[in-house]
């Protein structure tokens, strides 16, 4: 087990170097530059390729990358222009912000889709089977922006914070928005892979043995289902990070989504190539909790790793 | 079937007019019509039939396992120990399954659950009938696994560590670990290889000695029924049609359906014999014949078989729904054995 | 047991039938994906209608200011009027033509581009395979909202650019699907049997493996077409896809935003215009998944 997360971490390197290399080349290619936008307006182009000099943007693209590169090899990713600062130390003071929303829309989600799901597969076609599907579907295709939109408009007036962080209740909004559509896709699987679980023989086999109904669904069926559950479950985890920048921008929430679309909007290449690369080791992390996660539902899983 | 019985307090199972139909979008199937059964104590009872002929809703009926929807189960009497299942409340019924009546099935390699081990599988129902806690319940649980033949160290592994035969031995131990009054176990032995089966009926034979069990054996291998069972009883199209102690169904047998499939058993003095198959297929059960399900099948069938069959007692211990034997001087073709 | 597997009425439905009627056939038995083929369909009407009944500069982006801000259901203006008098209703229809052509070419893009790929890393397997799904795990690893963002900047903000940035988004999803497809396909005798009757390998991939790994790309083509209209609508709330004054559903929620407190309604029909066209595509795309694959359905 422990040398797969070994070999899995390791795995991540030459994917994030790949993503490094497209992110900067396509921020290059975007019209305007950082330095020219920073510069007082009369600058003559010796101060201007000083400036560049100071911020290591000099020089041609290939050069430019792989100082950076190896710079951030090396762990250091560089000083942020627009904010003259460490993009590592920026990233790290917003980094809390997104995960906070993250995981409150994550508990969102489960809490509202796997007893849905699970009530939903058990009174299959009945009204609430009809209804939690027809829920489900609308949170699958709802923009998480507009959901936003709604929920400020809806609930502002009545006094819930609709920008900003720092109290619990600002939280409340962006994560019921964010968490909707990862609600309606887990509804959705939780449903069907409780639909399959349950024409399952195991399952007579505890109903013969006594355990009563409750339990069957809740110890015996649920834990089968969790497996199809937890890998659709890592699948949303890129959607929750993608929804996350659109959330944070209509809540005004201060998270690293929003910092990548400025940094982006800025042409700040340092500062756009190390959240984007942070965003991957964000998302290629969670999957791998997810796949030991995985470990700890299914034994099977489990020998195939300790293999 | 007073005469089968001494006592009715003897009786650890008493079934009287079973009817279980599935309301499907394709037509009501009626897959048990009308079933008598009784059971005593300590003894076993073989339930013979092809495929389809209803004798797995027979018993899921027993412990109320038949799933509903689709499933509609109607009866004048479904008695276990003396006591009404079918109007039961689902928390007493939840302590007589498994405690009073228990089931093996058919595929071990489906019928346990694959992320739970086998240890705390078998523990669990000792849990939950004995009143011990989990610890003991788990020691307990060892106990039975070394009884069924398996070493008590394995309780930590998973089912998708055993093999076939091994899996049905765990299932074996969770029927048993209570030590139930009545055991249905269901073509047991079916999905394993023949070798494997031996092992396990001899398995399930010494431990229903030890513990007094009393036994539904449902198969389809008349070579089981000979070995393990007292009684048997052939169903065809969801009802019994011969009922007797092993010696009146096997040497003495009666109804033209037993005697097919007798007839279709290679003769293992005589390996060269041509089997005779029934011929024909069972009845669509969304559409039964009104009267005999077997007439269509049947070469000795007239014109009264469409009428439905009553019970006709042969002695005191067997039983037949057939009306052949009105005319006179009827026999089938297979000559009586004794 | 009670279950007879095969009954014969089934036996006396069987009748040779060809692939597609046989999907319609099933297809036809899911209301809910009825409802969606039927919504898609008027939504392609109105958005082709829309382009001849209205006239772009004078109907949907010439500014009465007179007439701002007029609540739904004013005479004249069912939906009301923009903070700039022109009439939402108008906007809205006009609209449709920008989500369903990202959706459509975007997704056109993705599935040529990732089918190609899936097909040739399915097919020949080693090394091509490799280097392809290292590929596609660089641009999986990319938030594909983050991405969309980038490609958006680099080359610069047009309905052209914005396809294209969808459409490069989900290629390695089409890849995957098209790979894992085709995995099966590759070991059946009838591929062999081609080979070695000398048939090119392009013919093989074009004539008997896409045919036989269609399913699901089909599905992932109507489900993509879904996803493609949200991310575009989401880049163009962020001001980086279609550009104003374009009545863009994403684009027209972005400038209705700070209107939010008092005139709500502005952002409420785009939103609701975007959610119901994605959810006729997700509705098609469930009712494709059952009617494709009858075993997989409950």
């Amino acid at each position: 087990m422990f040398r797969y997360i070994i070999k899995r971490i390791l795995m991540m390197i030459p994917v994030l170097i790949a993503v490094s290399f497209v992110v900067y080349f396509l921020m290059d290619l975007a019209p305007g530059d950082i330095i020219s936008s920073m510069a007082p307006q009369d600058a003559t182009e010796a101060e201007l390729e000083m400036m560049r000099e100071q911020w290591g943007l000099n020089g041609p693209l290939i050069e430019r990358y792989f100082r950076y590169l190896g710079d951030l090899l090396t762990g250091d990713m560089g000083m942020s222009p627009s904010l003259r600062r460490p993009v590592a130390e920026v990233f790290i003071e917003r980094l809390p912000a997104t995960l906070q929303l993250a995981l409150a829309a994550t508990v969102v989600a489960l809490i509202i889709s796997v007893p849905l799901g699970i009530a939903a597969a058990t009174h299959h076609r009945s009204f609430l089977d009809g209804i939690s599907m027809v829920l489900a579907m609308i949170g699958v295709s709802m923009p998480a922006f507009w959901l936003g939109l709604l929920l400020i408009m809806w609930f502002s007036p009545l006094g819930l914070p609709s920008g900003g962080s720092g109290t619990p209740l600002h939280l409340v909004l962006p994560a019921l928005a964010l968490g909707a559509g990862q609600a309606g896709t887990l509804t959705r699987i939780t449903r069907s892979s409780m639909l399959d679980v349950i024409r399952q023989d195991y399952l007579r086999t505890a109903r013969a043995k006594g355990v009563s109904e409750k339990q069957v669904i809740r110890k015996h069926a649920l834990k089968n289902a969790l497996i199809p559950i937890i890998t659709v479950f890592g699948s949303t985890l890129g959607n929750l990070l993608g929804g996350a920048v659109a959330i944070e921008t209509v809540f005004s929430w201060p998270g690293i989504g929003r910092l990548t679309v400025n940094a982006v909007n800025q042409r700040d290449t340092t500062l756009a190539t190390g959240c984007i690369i942070m965003f991957t080791v964000l998302l290629t992390v969670t999957m791998l909790l997810v796949d030991i996660a995985y470990a700890y539902v299914d034994p099977r899983i489990k020998a195939q790793y300790s293999k | 079937m007073s005469e089968l019985t001494n006592t009715s307090s003897d009786l650890v199972l008493d079934i009287e007019n079973l009817a279980v139909r599935f309301e499907t979008d394709d037509g009501i199937v009626r897959a048990v019509n009308g079933l008598d059964l009784q059971i005593r104590k300590g003894r076993a009872l073989g339930l013979v039939g092809e495929t389809g002929a209803g004798k797995t809703t027979t018993a899921l009926s027993i412990l109320r396992l038949v799933p509903k929807p689709p499933g509609v189960v109607q009866c004048d009497k479904l008695e276990l120990n003396g006591r009404d299942i079918l109007t039961m409340q689902t928390k007493e019924l939840e302590k007589v399954r498994g405690k009073e009546v228990s089931m093996i099935f058919q595929d071990p390699m489906t019928a346990l659950n694959p992320v739970f081990t086998v240890g705390d599988q078998i523990a669990e129902s000792i849990h939950l009938h004995e009143n011990v806690s989990m610890t003991e319940a788990q020691k307990m649980a060892i106990d039975m696994l070394e009884l069924v033949g398996i070493p008590g160290e394995r309780a930590g592994d998973y089912p998708h560590q055993f093999s076939g035969g091994m899996k049905q031995r765990v299932v074996i131990a969770i029927a048993l670990a209570c030590h139930p009054q009545l055991l249905i176990a269901d073509e047991p032995t079916t999905a394993l290889d023949v070798t494997i089966q031996a092992q396990v009926l001899d398995l399930m034979k010494s431990l229903r000695q030890k513990y007094q069990t009393s036994l539904i054996m449902i198969t389809h291998d008349l070579g089981i029924v000979a070995e393990i069972c007292d009684e048997v009883a052939v169903m065809y199209a969801g009802n019994i049609v011969e009922m007797g102690t092993l010696e009146d169904v096997f040497n003495h047998t009666r109804h033209p359906y037993t005697e097919g499939l007798f007839n279709s058993l290679p003769n293992v003095n005589d390996r060269k014999a041509k089997l005779k198959p029934v011929p024909g297929l069972m009845p669509d059960p969304t559409d039964l014949p009104e009267g005999c399900p077997f007439y269509p099948r049947c070469q000795y069938a007239d014109e009264k078989c469409k009428l439905p069959q009553k019970k006709t007692y042969v002695s005191d211990t067997h039983f037949i729904r057939c009306c052949a034997y009105d005319r006179p001087g009827f026999h089938i073709e297979r000559e009586e054995k004794s | 047991m009670s279950n007879p597997a095969f009954t014969s009425a089934d036996l006396r439905a069987y009748k040779k039938r060809s692939l597609s009627q046989e999907v319609w056939r099933n297809y036809k038995k899911s209301p809910s994906a009825m409802i969606g083929l039927v919504i898609i369909i008027a939504i392609v009407i109105a958005a082709i209608v829309s382009q001849f009944v209205f006239n772009y500069d004078t109907d949907i982006v010439q500014q009465d200011i007179m007439n701002r801000f007029q609540p739904p259901l004013t005479e004249g203006h069912l939906l009301g009027t923009d903070q700039y008098g022109r009439d939402e209703l108008t906007r809205v229809l006009y609209g449709a033509k920008y989500s369903l052509a990202v959706g459509i070419v975007s997704v056109a893009i993705s599935c040529l581009f990732g089918c190609t790929m899936g097909l040739i890393a399915g097919y020949y397997g080693g090394v091509v395979e490799n280097i392809i799904l290292r590929f596609c795990e660089v641009f999986m690893g990319i938030p594909s909202v983050l991405l969309g963002v980038a490609i958006m900047t680099a080359f610069g903000q047009s309905l052209a650019v914005l396809m294209l940035a969808v459409g490069l988004v989900y290629v390695p999803m089409f890849a995957r699907t098209a790979r894992a497809a085709v995995l099966p396909v590759r070991e059946e005798e009838y591929i062999e049997a081609a080979k070695v009757s000398g048939v090119g390998d392009l013919k093989i991939i074009f004539s008997h493996v896409l045919p036989n790994s269609l399913s699901p790309i089909i599905v992932q083509v109507t489900m993509g077409v879904a996803n493609g209209i949200l991310s575009a609508s989401f880049l163009s709330f962020l001001g980086l896809g279609v550009p104003v004054p374009a009545p863009e559903w994403g684009a027209m929620l972005s400038s209705a935003r700070e209107y939010i407190r008092d005139y709500g309604y502005l952002c409420t029909f785009p939103g609701i215009a975007i959610m119901v066209t994605v959810l006729s595509f997700n509705l098609m795309g469930d009712g494709l998944r059952d009617a494709l694959d009858p075993k997989l359905k409950q």
